[in-house]
């Protein structure tokens, strides 16, 4: 397992890895993230549809979604005394907490679309972020299940898979991603990853502090499943309840297993060809 | 009766993606692929054991389904006009990777052997390709085990022990049961057996893949294979995999028995890879298979 997932694919001279830190506490659920991003990478239009789902008429991340905003609202039983970070509601919302996140690919730091992808066109950039050439790609659609965040798809109308590319082309030029220019609370963070880590380790704790007690990081840390994510969220409440999977592990930690049963398999077939090559012809 | 595990899910949405995968391509592909690796190794075995009505038999339908194979596979790229895309890089992390790399060296050896044995044209490359064929044949019936269990799919992910050996006993009586459905029993004994083993391995595959996602109480994995739809046709094709199994074996002098056992083994093999693809989607789309798993794993820690 890496922190330098750059190195790992043979940069040899490479900027530091920059990644996202998410603080959705501060999300203030104005959309100007998915707005600026489907502005600056001309994202096609997919949907207009009412959802029902509180604010979100987004629905999910997709091949023409790369920031999401989920919004949650939950009923809150017992209201204790303002903490800075637990005001009283007011009368119009009596006993409700709402929650609003905006999602994004995780530029895994194991990344399962990149590790299946057949034909090359997902690689890692020397940033440490995860991108697809889309003069490569051409939809044979494995990365699509690969993922376990559901984060990348294959676009109806032109058949390739799209995500998020982290604005490489605005990293190169030394500007930072479009969804983070535009957010105004500075909820979205953009940085080098060390620095955004230890901003967060700080932020959780004095939520903590505060009484939020279910306050926690996602996906910060090297030792889970995915190596750590190149982007990284503080949530307010279990990862299920954004949409967002409790546990995950990229699928390629088992796929070396995966091989040893395959090549069993075969060889057990291959052998019942000399078996019956044996058995002559009475 | 044991309650079911409680969770939270963002408004019951998926949390991972379903494949983009059509089934008749793909499943299709599941299918035909098998069933072409391992009708070139029944046709190697068949040809040194002196069975050249068989080896012939084996030769065609290996050509046959491979290019049907290589037809659907083609038609389900979303641009199928990149395939070549296929051979840019060799990843060894990617079944998908390996696999077209396997089927560029298989497909044209499969086509050598067939054409050869028809035609009667340069038989020792003919042979050379059938024993190429062959030695290939067992990795393009296995690899797409690992292909689909190589992703996020609860329901193929957590059944990747046992699923390159459901695919070989698949892929085996499906090779099989086509040898017994186009040569007379008499002339197709190595057919009769790749198509017992193949059938047995398949049956007893399939049961200790179910018993492993099988968890009493809380959210079983198992379930997409066993309700609904799916549940039927899987348990049919088991049925159809254990009676041709039996009428290949009892019904041996017959041709009438010995076709019919050989034409349900192949239509239960299709079967089988169409259920197991479908129950893999099933398991995508409900977010409750990806989430109290994995609560359980975290749990557990």
């Amino acid at each position: 397992m890496t922190v330098d997932p750059a190195g790992r694919a043979g940069y040899l001279d490479h900027p530091a890895r920059m990644g996202f830190f998410t603080d959705t506490s501060i999300c203030i659920g104005c959309k100007a993230c998915e707005v600026a991003c489907k502005e600056w990478n001309a994202v096609p239009e997919d949907g207009l549809a009412l959802s029902g789902m509180s604010y979100d008429n987004t629905v999910g991340l997709g091949a023409s979604t790369w920031r999401h905003v989920a919004f949650i609202e939950q009923p809150v039983t017992a209201v204790a005394p303002s903490s800075p970070a637990q005001p009283a509601p007011s009368s119009a919302l009596e006993g409700v907490r709402w929650l609003m996140a905006s999602d994004v690919c995780k530029h895994c730091t194991e990344s399962a679309c990149l590790d299946v992808c057949p034909t090359g066109a997902l690689f890692r950039t020397e940033f440490g972020t995860v991108v697809v050439q889309d003069d490569v790609c051409n939809g044979c659609g494995y990365c699509v299940p690969a993922c376990p965040f559901g984060v990348i798809d294959r676009r109806e109308e032109d058949g390739q898979a799209h995500k998020c590319t982290l604005c490489y082309d605005r990293l190169g030029a030394g500007m930072e991603p479009a969804c983070a220019k535009a957010c105004p609370t500075e909820s979205i963070q953009f940085g080098p990853l060390d620095e955004l880590r230890e901003r967060a380790a700080l932020r959780v704790a004095d939520l903590q502090a505060a009484g939020q007690e279910k306050a926690q990081l996602y996906l910060e840390d090297p030792a889970d499943g995915i190596g750590g994510g190149g982007a990284f969220f503080l949530l307010l409440d279990e990862p299920e309840v954004y949409g967002l999977p409790p546990d995950p592990v990229v699928t390629t930690r088992d796929l070396p297993e995966m091989w040893r049963h395959v090549a069993i398999a075969a060889a057990g077939l291959a052998a019942t060809a000399v078996a019956l090559g044996l058995a002559r012809r009475k | 009766m044991v309650p079911e595990a409680e969770f939270s899910s963002y408004y019951g949405r998926p949390v991972i993606k379903e494949p983009v995968w059509k089934a008749p391509d793909v499943a299709g592909y599941l299918f035909f692929g098998g069933l072409a690796g391992a009708s070139s190794v029944l046709a190697v075995g068949a040809q040194l054991s002196g069975y050249s009505k068989l080896a012939r038999v084996g030769k065609i339908g290996a050509l046959g389904a491979i290019s049907v194979s290589a037809a659907a596979l083609v038609h389900d790229l979303g641009r199928p006009e990149r395939f070549v895309n296929m051979l840019r890089v060799f990843k060894p992390s990617s079944p998908m990777s390996v696999g077209s790399w396997l089927l560029a060296g298989y497909g044209p050896m499969a086509g050598a052997a067939a054409v050869s044995e028809v035609t009667g044209i340069l038989p020792r490359v003919g042979r050379a390709a059938t024993l190429g064929a062959g030695l290939l044949g067992p990795g393009v019936a296995t690899y797409t085990a690992a292909l689909i269990c190589d992703t996020a799919v609860p329901a193929w992910h957590e059944g990747y022990r046992e699923m390159p050996y459901v695919f070989a006993g698949s892929a085996a009586s499906a090779a099989g049961g086509l040898g017994l459905l186009a040569v007379h029993p008499a002339d197709a004994e190595p057919a009769r057996n790749l198509a017992v083993l193949g059938a047995a391995v398949e049956l007893i595959a399939k049961r200790q893949l179910l018993d492993r996602l099988a968890r009493p109480g809380e959210q079983s994995l198992a379930e997409p294979y066993q309700t609904g739809t799916t549940g039927a046709i899987l348990r049919l094709a088991e049925f159809l995999t254990a009676g041709a199994l039996a009428g290949a074996v009892l019904g041996r002098t017959s041709r009438t028995v010995s076709a019919l056992s050989g034409a349900a083994l192949v239509a239960a093999s299709a079967m089988t890879r169409f259920g197991i693809f479908e129950a893999g989607l099933a398991s995508a789309r409900d977010p409750r298979y990806t989430i109290v798993a994995q609560r359980r794993r975290r749990g557990e820690e």
